[in-house]
């Protein structure tokens, strides 16, 4: 749990919820994928509206202005915080107290983006989300705003119909807890990863393997007898 | 209490609320007909999220799995972003802000807009002073063959006065006029962030250039076309940018003198408080470009009365900030 990124919010009800802070390499890939959208409708708008001369041109510029300061702002307060980038990305803006971003998060921390982009590639904003304990580039340090993974669906507690087994060394909760953990993501793992991980217990539980471990797991869990 | 047990007593509950979940955050008309009614689910949504805060709380007490707890911690999220999100009526919030906000806030700030006003119109009465004493000068400022070309927009031999245009083109140059101005501004503002320095240099900047200009089409007798071109939409633009400007100097200041707070809190703070004339001077450039690009360069009227609107302007302008706003806190 050290190492991870997580940011706690406390609440008015006395938990605290956790969020994952997204780093620099996923927040530059949805910049990018975000402005290869950009340029790409430019591109496409400025060969269709050349036919309309002059009146083309005005909407032209009129449309360059709303994307370039106002494509984040909209897409975040429209789309739960996500331009297309983010959630491609799968990250999203919400406020540091863990509301959704609003108005004037979302357009204080875009209007600072053009002194993040100083003093060229973003060198100010890269810096600040190397140096700042939540990843914030001076854009969300100055609206107050962060960029969180957008969980995905877990997959639920028991994925194995393993018999439980009777777990009879004696073991405190967290290490219950890794076991049971184990249980639950040995599915997203190839066999040859989770027999290795399982592997790591010998010492503790004779002959552990990955079978062994998801027995024990779904027995501390609560399930007694094979169903 | 085993977590398979806790699990099968909740799991009800927690597919309530993911439910409810699914209703609140679903646009107004998708809505299905055997979804729970919102009153419903308002009247009940806060007694069920603060259940689940204290399941999430149990889980983690008793160490039960990851998965369950990012399951709980989840639900919790999405009912705090529910529960605590601010929303105000748009049109109520629109009329308030023209009304009392924006100029409340001016007011509220005008050691900085008094500030960044003098950062803005020092240098430009300094600038053309010197222009005038010394007409070289305005070289050392502006490219030679941008200045003949600002002579030959406003020179009175043209037939036409300005640009005399048709319709597309005024709507070409109001692109033009939202796209640049628009953007000077929010610059001169984000600079603000760098001690305050970036607004500085936008300020003085912008100053000496209008002031260079400005000195430089007198000298060459160009008053009547430039100024009958200027006054429409002056008192807008040149107002704007100031406004940007003292909110650039506020951010500097609470980055230089955060006084009890840490830097970072200052600087959101004054942030925060500066949104309003950010708001406000948005409105007002995109105001400006309207008058600029449709207004400013029509030629049919008689110069008396393009001077008398543009007057108008300022008089307006200056009754808004004087007047408009007293009651603010």
């Amino acid at each position: 749990m050290l190492l991870d990124t997580a940011y706690n919010i406390g609440t008015p009800e006395g938990v605290e919820l956790r969020l994952p802070v997204a780093g620099l390499a996923p927040r530059s890939l949805a910049w990018l994928i975000d402005a290869l959208i950009k340029s790409a409708t430019l591109t496409v708008l400025s060969i269709f509206l050349q036919v309309f001369g002059d009146l083309g041109g005005g909407i032209y510029l009129l449309i360059v202005f709303v994307l370039l300061w106002f494509y984040n702002v909209l897409f975040e307060i429209l789309n739960h915080g996500a331009t297309p980038g983010k959630r491609a990305l799968g990250l999203r803006v919400m406020n540091a107290n863990g509301t959704p971003v609003g108005w004037s998060g979302s357009l204080l921390r875009n209007l600072v983006r053009f002194v993040d982009v100083l003093p060229g590639c973003y060198a100010f904003g890269c810096v600040s989300v190397l140096l700042s304990k939540q990843f914030q580039r001076l854009g969300d340090l100055a609206a107050g705003t962060i960029v969180v993974y957008a969980p995905k669906t877990q997959a639920s507690g028991k994925s194995d119909s393993t018999p439980p087994v009777p777990l009879k060394a004696r073991m405190t909760l967290d290490e219950q807890q890794a076991i049971v953990s184990f249980g639950e993501r040995a599915n997203l793992l190839n066999e040859e990863r989770a027999e290795e991980l399982a592997a790591i217990l010998t010492p503790v539980l004779e002959d552990a393997d990955r079978a062994r471990l998801l027995g024990h797991a779904n027995w501390l869990i609560g399930e007694r007898s094979a169903s | 209490m085993r977590q398979e047990a806790f699990e099968s007593r909740h799991a009800e509950s927690w597919a309530t609320f993911e439910r409810w979940i699914a209703v609140l955050s679903a646009p107004r008309g998708r809505r299905g007909p055997d979804d729970d009614p919102v009153a419903t689910i308002s009247k009940n949504f806060p007694a069920m999220y603060r259940k689940i805060c204290h399941h999430l709380a149990l889980a983690r007490t008793r160490r039960y799995s990851i998965g369950l707890q990012q399951r709980l911690n989840q639900l919790a999220l999405d009912g705090h972003q529910h529960l605590y999100r601010t929303r105000t009526p748009f049109f109520t919030a629109i009329g308030n802000f023209l009304v009392r906000e924006f100029p409340g806030a001016f007011r509220k700030q005008w050691r900085f807009m008094l500030a960044s006003t003098l950062m803005f119109y020092l240098p430009a009465v300094g600038m053309a002073l010197a222009v005038v004493a010394q007409p070289e000068i305005i070289y050392s400022l502006l490219d030679p063959v941008d200045v003949s070309q600002m002579e030959e927009m406003y020179d009175p031999a043209n037939d036409v006065l300005g640009r005399e245009r048709d319709s597309g083109s005024d709507i070409q140059m109001f692109g033009f006029y939202i796209y640049n101005n628009i953007s000077i501004g929010f610059r001169t503002f984000a600079g603000g962030l760098l001690f305050g320095l970036g607004s500085l240099f936008f300020l003085i900047f912008n100053g000496l250039f209008f002031g260079a200009i400005t000195a430089h089409l007198t000298v060459a007798g160009f008053t009547e076309t430039f100024s009958s071109f200027v006054i429409g939409h002056s008192s807008f633009e040149l107002t704007a940018i100031t406004i940007f400007g003292g909110v650039g100097l506020m951010l500097g200041y609470g980055a230089l003198a955060p006084g009890r707070k840490s830097r970072w809190q200052a600087i959101r703070s004054r942030a925060r408080d500066g949104l309003p004339l950010i708001y406000g001077g948005t409105l007002m450039l995109v105001a400006a470009a309207f008058v600029e690009a449709f207004w400013s360069s029509t030629a049919w009227p008689p110069l008396s009365f393009k001077y008398a609107v543009g007057s108008f302007f300022w008089v307006l302008h200056i009754f808004y900030f004087w007047l408009m706003g007293r009651n603010e806190p």
